[in-house]
């Protein structure tokens, strides 16, 4: 019984730090209409800086500067935002799919540095040792679990609720008026380059401080967890929740997570044991087929984008319509 | 260096082959298609299915074309899995991007192929499995044209590298020559005036995916011929002919067949001062520096 509860624990906890990913890609795509063919890169960044100035000494591994965890966590998060800002200068004024190439571009590379670079990010066996916070003053691992669950789903309240708040805001609409015409939104005096980038930057933020926390939950990073079907994953549970809706976006990553976890404990029992190597494929071909499916069928989500309501009308009054994303 | 330059070259071939077609998809229906690469591999599996077939239905096809590993039987398949791998092309944008381009924004397609290219790779792991595999199983003997510094190349190599320019001559005659080729021309510049002027457009992009299947199956093949097939092949030469579309320019042809020996060249040079493992971070390191010095490339409109 207490197995099965701090399993739901853990994976409140993962789904709840893949829910602050979604929300980070929700602003950008969702709102702003940029693509991010690079969430892992942007996770990952916020990990490895996390791990490196907040992490214990390790012999033959860089960092380990035991820097406090906010500290730490505010270092990975700059450094999202940085690499956001920097790819998001070279590109944004550019057409869109030139976004979405560097910033796939910048997960290959990444990946590629950390599976490489030995002396900066321990090469393919990863960081490791890193102290997570209060944990000494816990003791408990269960009452640890839970703590750290909570800590998570603050986390994922702050920003869903900042989110919420800067989206219903004059600066939300004019985000979504750049992407629905982005001349229009020109003609009142909107800058789109510059709300695009903050926007970008932003969002990217959002990823680094849910790499932080991962790594503060695991104490552990490696190349694997920059692999491209994080960012996959992170697609699948927003276009399932539905682009454009912040509450959907937590609503997908749960879904999804739980739909990942049950399809690999399943194949891992029940697929006969010759087929045991390819349950990975099996699992990349079910995700790859809940995106092609959404976009086909439902590409509202299940929770559709909510528009034109001014916020101190009724609710009931008018029932929001769709908008296609 | 003359070596890394030769197998540079070589890989710049089959960069070149892949980003024709991807250039004209990228410029027509103005999407980044994330699912192209995986064209090369559907072609190089294709050919490697017909190969065995063909091999074991008639075995005298089978025996080697010396001094080359190629045989009769792989030839046969090559130009079967071109022909093959076009047809999926045209059959993957009836199923999925026609219809998600009829009711949504480029965006959402870009995340379809996404979706698309995983699919692919995966149903070609579960069906290949995740190994390596060879064409033929003999050894290919590098011919050795110069001791110091050492330089050596396979015979295969040569006969890659020049199948690989008579295909891309063969487009350019197509190109400059027919009416087919003006037609495609006139798409690409200016659709809606194309159209005016009598070119049926779904008929044209039929065609791009069918040249751009065909080509990349070609390249697939040279790739796998010279080195090996993996299900991997896709997912390693996405990045190096989105770098060769974005040197060249987006919807240019001779950018991109310039644009791909660019790519494959640094990449290959780049070996001798970097280790291996950097080597898939080359055609993002280019793609920065070209975002940075000209945006849209040398032969590119600008498309901002």
């Amino acid at each position: 019984m207490s197995g099965v509860v701090s399993y739901l624990v853990f994976f409140a906890t993962m789904a709840g730090i893949l829910g602050i990913v979604v929300l980070g890609l929700n602003l950008q795509w969702g709102y702003t209409g940029l693509f991010n063919g690079g969430v892992a890169a942007f996770f990952g960044a916020g990990a490895y800086v996390t791990m490196i100035l907040g992490g214990r000494p390790e012999p033959g591994q860089f960092g380990g500067f035991q820097l406090p965890f906010v500290i730490a966590l505010a270092g990975g998060i700059a450094s999202a935002g940085l690499a956001a800002w920097f790819f998001g200068r070279l590109t944004l004024r550019l057409r869109h799919d030139y976004l979405a190439i560097a910033t796939f571009g910048v997960a290959v590379a990444f990946e590629s540095v950390a599976r490489n670079a030995e002396w900066l990010l321990g090469g393919a066996k990863g960081l490791r040792g890193f102290p997570r916070p209060l944990e000494a003053a816990i003791g408990n691992n269960f009452l640890y679990g839970l703590f750290f669950l909570t800590l998570v789903m603050a986390v994922l309240l702050a920003v869903y609720v900042g989110l919420e708040r800067l989206v219903h805001s004059p600066y939300g609409r004019a985000l979504r008026a750049i992407r629905e015409d982005e001349i229009a939104a020109q003609s009142l005096g909107k800058n789109p380059a510059r709300l695009r980038l903050q926007s970008f930057v932003i969002g990217s933020m959002i990823m680094g401080a849910a790499g932080g926390l991962y790594v503060a939950f695991y104490a552990f990073v490696s190349p694997q967890d920059l692999a491209p079907v994080l960012t996959f994953q992170v697609w699948a549970m927003l276009i399932v929740g539905g682009a454009g809706n912040n509450l959907g976006a937590i609503l997908g990553a749960y879904l999804i997570w739980a739909a990942w976890t049950a399809s690999g404990f399943l194949l891992a029992a029940f697929a006969p044991q010759a087929m045991q190597l390819y349950t990975g494929p099996i699992q990349y071909i079910l995700i790859g087929s809940v995106i092609v499916g959404m976009l086909l069928w439902r590409p509202q989500g299940i929770l559709p984008e909510r528009i034109a309501r001014s916020g101190h009308r009724a609710s009931g009054a008018t029932t929001a319509d769709n908008g296609g994303n | 260096m003359i070596q890394s330059l030769l197998d540079g070259i070589l890989t710049g071939a089959v960069i070149s082959l892949g980003a024709i077609g991807l250039t004209m998809v990228m410029h027509m229906l103005r999407f980044a298609n994330f699912a192209y690469a995986e064209l090369l591999a559907i072609g190089a599996y294709a050919a490697l299915v017909f190969d065995r077939l063909f091999a074991a239905l008639v075995p005298a096809l089978g025996t080697a074309f010396k001094p080359l590993t190629l045989s009769a039987s792989l030839t046969l398949a090559t130009l079967l899995a071109m022909a093959i791998t076009g047809a999926s092309a045209v059959l993957i944008d009836w199923l999925i991007f026609k219809r998600i381009r009829a009711k949504a924004d480029a965006l959402s397609m870009v995340f379809a192929s996404f979706g698309v290219a995983l699919i692919i790779r995966n149903v070609i792991t579960l069906v290949f499995g995740h190994n390596a595999q060879l064409y033929s199983p003999d050894i290919a003997f590098a011919v050795v044209l110069s001791l110091d510094p050492l330089v050596l190349v396979k015979p295969d190599q040569v006969f890659v590298l020049a199948a690989a320019l008579a295909l891309m001559a063969a487009f350019h005659v197509v190109l400059t020559r027919t009416t087919f080729g003006f037609a495609l021309r006139a798409v690409a510049e200016n659709p809606a005036l194309a159209q005016v002027a009598g070119v049926r457009l779904s008929t044209m992009i039929a065609a791009v995916w069918l040249i751009g299947g065909g080509l990349s199956a070609a390249a697939g093949v040279f790739y796998a011929l010279t080195n090996h097939l993996s299900p991997a092949l896709g997912h390693n030469f996405l990045l190096p002919v989105f770098a060769a579309t974005i040197v060249g320019g987006i919807g240019s042809v001779y950018g991109a067949v310039l644009g791909g020996f660019i790519v494959g060249i640094a990449s290959g040079l780049s070996l001798m001062v970097l280790p291996s493992g950097y080597v898939p971070a080359m055609p993002f390191l280019i793609i920065l520096g070209v975002l940075l010095v000209r945006p849209h490339g040398l032969f590119g409109e600008d498309l901002a």
